[in-house]
This record gives structure tokens, sequence and C-alpha cells, in this order.
């Protein structure tokens, strides 16, 4: 009944195997049925402690791992890097020498550049959690996308998912494709050719620009957020032409099967990419995507986590 | 389910095993703490057999079966998990694998027995105990095993056992359960 889990580190969906995923999507029904307790905190952790390191601001994923860590007993650091003196490389390892010196079992990093989960997990004896590293994966969304589909169709192979919107710029597309893929799911990329390159193809999915060609067949959506922090102006059309083009609008969501899912990773912008209507209608699955966020987190702190070191 | 870790290494080879207790002898043992169970509850619709994973489930599903055959009398079974509250995570080099637990709510009032198939050094029980109480507070809460090998490392007795076997620490005890192992009932010692 032992598991055969052995990483100390989660660091993107792109190095786990099928197997792996599974495992850890899981474990995270155990985990889920936690916050149904009268008492929603077990001792799993007690004793270790974890650092949320965000370089990057974010509300509600450091927010995530805090309350799962919180559930699972461990005791929490946030360090939000939000002066300017931070800068790439020798500053990340000197994170990693206060970090050493602080005791901390777990690291959940944040960071504008892609790698530097990587570059501080070879570092560190301590577990390093990805909470999103630029453009490249954020794999706990990754997790709780999948699973969020897995719970509400029953499964995701063979499903036909629709990721819309900012891709190029986006690792939580990135986290969805190796993870879907993986699974045996069918994913069309969908967006304005800048954002939406055909490179991708050579990931194992479509490319289209052509939403209303695409949405009949979805089984899900999920709308990304438009970057407009790491937009450059000559990648984007405008936000009114892209709400024309790709914003999952009012009579735009008529064209989707009764039963697909609307998925969303948050914040969202309404009247951009999606209509409130449509975020706030029946097959919207948002609020649950963020109820299973601190599943898949506890499932991923405590396999990581509780590997002894 | 022990807390010791040999059990999670490789299981031993069949032949190097001696047989404890066969089919029959298991049948038994579970009808006579059905017996016991229906003698100290005088209440029996309250109790609640929550099985740890994942043999003391099928076991409680078992004596869930005797006591409607005995007694006449459906009563709720639940699965206990006891992974996640275990005192030794973060010191293994394997995990335990975690499960949902499953009870009937509320608690309150009722008679709740944990079902394991061995008893060993009781902190697996202890664990069950803790997890139960982020549910409620139910009335009593009982122990059953199918075998109890002694070593307790903890102040803990069971309620109801199938056999008591003096074991050395060395050794080891195997359950294996048609449902569950795909192989026929048996209870077998491991000679380390």
């Amino acid at each position: 009944m032992s598991t055969n889990w052995n990483r100390k580190d989660l660091l993107g969906l792109r190095e786990l195997s099928a197997d792996e995923i599974n495992f850890i999507l899981e474990t995270a029904d155990a985990f889920k049925q936690v916050g149904t307790r009268e008492i929603k905190k077990v001792p799993a952790l007690r004793g270790k402690t974890l650092v949320n390191f965000f370089v990057e601001p974010s509300t509600r994923t450091r927010t995530s791992f805090e309350l799962a860590a919180f559930r699972l007993s461990a005791d929490v650091i946030n360090i939000s890097a939000t002066t300017s003196s931070l800068t790439k490389g020798e500053t990340l390892k000197d994170t990693a020498r206060n970090l050493e010196a602080l005791h901390a079992d777990i690291l959940v990093l944040r960071h504008s550049s892609a790698g530097a989960p990587q570059f501080l997990a070879q570092r560190l004896k301590s577990s390093v959690i990805n909470a999103g590293d630029g453009a490249h994966e954020h794999p706990t969304q990754g997790l709780l996308d999948l699973y969020t589909i897995r719970e509400k169709r029953g499964k995701i192979d063979n499903l036909h998912v629709v990721i819309v919107g900012d891709i190029l710029f986006s690792r939580v597309a990135r986290s969805n494709i190796f993870g879907l893929t993986k699974l045996g799911a069918r994913v069309t990329l969908v967006g304005p050719s800048t954002l939406v390159p055909r490179e991708f193809e050579k990931l194992g999915v479509a490319v289209s620009n052509q939403i209303d060609k695409v949405l009949p067949d979805a089984d899900v959506v999920n709308l990304l957020r438009i970057q407009h922090e790491r937009q450059r102006k000559e990648y984007f059309p405008g936000i009114s032409e892209y709400t024309t083009l790709f914003g999952l609008t009012k009579e735009r969501a008529k064209l989707l099967k009764p039963d697909c899912l609307v998925m969303h990773p948050g914040p969202i912008n309404r009247g951009v990419e999606i209509d409130s209507e449509v975020a706030d209608g029946l097959q919207s699955v948002i609020l649950d995507q963020v109820t299973n966020g601190l599943a898949v987190r506890m499932a991923v702190l405590y396999l990581c986590g509780g590997i002894a070191a | 389910m022990q807390m010791d870790n040999k059990k999670h290494s490789a299981s031993p080879a069949r032949t190097s095993g001696v047989p404890i207790m066969d089919a029959e002898a298991i049948r038994r043992a579970l009808r006579r703490i059905t017996h016991e169970i229906i003698e100290q509850n005088a209440d029996l619709k309250s109790v609640v057999l929550a099985g740890i994973p994942l043999r003391g489930v099928e076991i409680a599903r078992r004596l869930a079966e005797f006591i409607r055959d005995v007694a006449k009398i459906d009563i709720e079974t639940g699965t206990i998990d006891v992974a996640m509250h275990r005192d030794d995570v973060g010191t293994r080099a394997e995990l335990p694998m975690v499960h949902a637990s499953k009870l009937p709510l509320p608690l309150e009032h009722r008679t709740v027995i944990i079902i394991d198939d061995v008893l060993f050094t009781g902190r697996t029980a202890r664990a069950a105990m803790d997890a139960i109480s982020s549910f409620g507070r139910p009335a009593r809460i009982q122990l059953a095993a199918l075998v109890d090998r002694g070593h307790r490392e903890l102040p803990i007795r069971a309620d109801y056992v199938g056999k008591n076997l003096p074991t050395a620490t060395r050794e080891q005890i195997q359950v294996r359960l048609q449902n569950v192992d795909q192989e026929p009932d048996a209870v077998w010692l491991f000679k380390e």
C-alpha cells in the first residue's frame, strides 16, 4: 500500500509520466474529502516548514498553497519580492542560501524566469514546487484543470479540449498541453496566429484561428487570460477586436454542446475573453477549479514534501 | 495495516511462509467476532464498522454480512484513511498511499468500530482514532483485528481479536483476502 512516487520536486508536467499524473489526481481525491470534514486539517506534514516565495505577484495561487499547507499542518512563511533588487542569476543563488539557512522543507516558487525552479531544485535539499515560471509551466494549474475535467466528465481520454487565447505567453497552456496529451485528450489551440504559432503542432496538438468552427466539437473550453503584462503591442490586435474574434460571448456560447465545460484559470477579464453570463453560467466550472486547486496542491505537497530527505 | 517498514518491502517468496489461518479459520474467527460485537453492543443500529484500507475495509464488509445473517440488521460500514494521520511521514523512503475516508455522519451518539487486519504496534489504531475525531465525536470507539501479533508501542488494546499470535519483531504477518489480493483467504507468517 505504499506509493511509487519518488520525486522531491514538481517542476512541470512535461517530465511526468501518465501514471505519475494519474497518481497525483488519485491522491487529490483523498485530500479533497478532507475539506468536507468537521476538522479540515490532518497532521501529515506536521513539523515541516513551507516557504511561499513569490517573485511575481499572485493572490490565488499563493493563497491556495498557503491553505493547502495549513490543512496539512505545515508551518508557512510568505516571502514576496516586490522590490526591484531581485534579478536573475546570483540573486537566485542567494535566495537558495537564505532558504537553506531557514531550514525550509518545501519551497513553492513563482518566478518570472523560465527554469528558475529547476535551478533551485538542483541546488537545494528542500522540495521545490513550481508555482509558475515565466512562460514555461504552471504544473499545479495544469493538474487542477485535469482534475476538474476528470471529476466532471469522468475521464480525460478521447475528450476534445479547446484552449483559447494567448498560448505563446501562457505557462498554463503549456502545462495543460503536456498533461492533456499524456492522458489521451485531443487538444486544439485557438487564437490569433501571432499568439498561437503553428510551431505548437509539434507538441501533438491542432492549431486554429477560427473559433466558431472549433467550438461545436469541444468537450471542454479553457479560456486563458490575455497577459497584458507579458504582451507587446505588435502581437495583439486590441481588446475589442480580440473579443469580437475570440471572446466566448453569450452568442458564441450557443455553439457549445450542452455538456461542454467552460474553464478559466482566473483572474477573469469579464467582457474580454469571456462574457459574464457565460462565466457565471451552468456550464462554467471556474469555481470548482479553485476548490480542486486546493486538493491538488495538498496532494503535491504531501507527495513531494513527505518523501524522506 | 502494520506500521513497520518491513511490510512495505518486496513480498518474500510465498514458499518461505508458514500458513497460520486458512479460509475456514478466518471465517470462523470473523463469525465469532460477529457474535461478540452483537453481545457488546445493545444498540446495534448505532454501530459503524470503519475499515482501514485495504483489507480492513474488506473485513468490515464481511462482518456486516455476518451481522445481517445473525441479527437481521443492516449496519453501516465506512472507510477510515490513516495515511495522512501517521506520525512517520518524512522519515520513510516510501510514502503510504492515501485514500478518501468515508463515514456516515454525524458520528455523535454512535459506536465506531475500527477494523484492521493485523494489530501490531498500535500506531495505525492511534492514527485511525485521530482521523475519526476530525469527523466528529462518537460516543465510543472500539477496535477489532483479525490477528493480534503483540509488540504494542502505545497503550492500545483490541476489543475484538480473531487470533492472538505471539511473534518475534523480525517476523512478518501477511493477511491475504480473496477480494483484495485475488488469492485464497489466508494468514501467513514469514520468518526473516
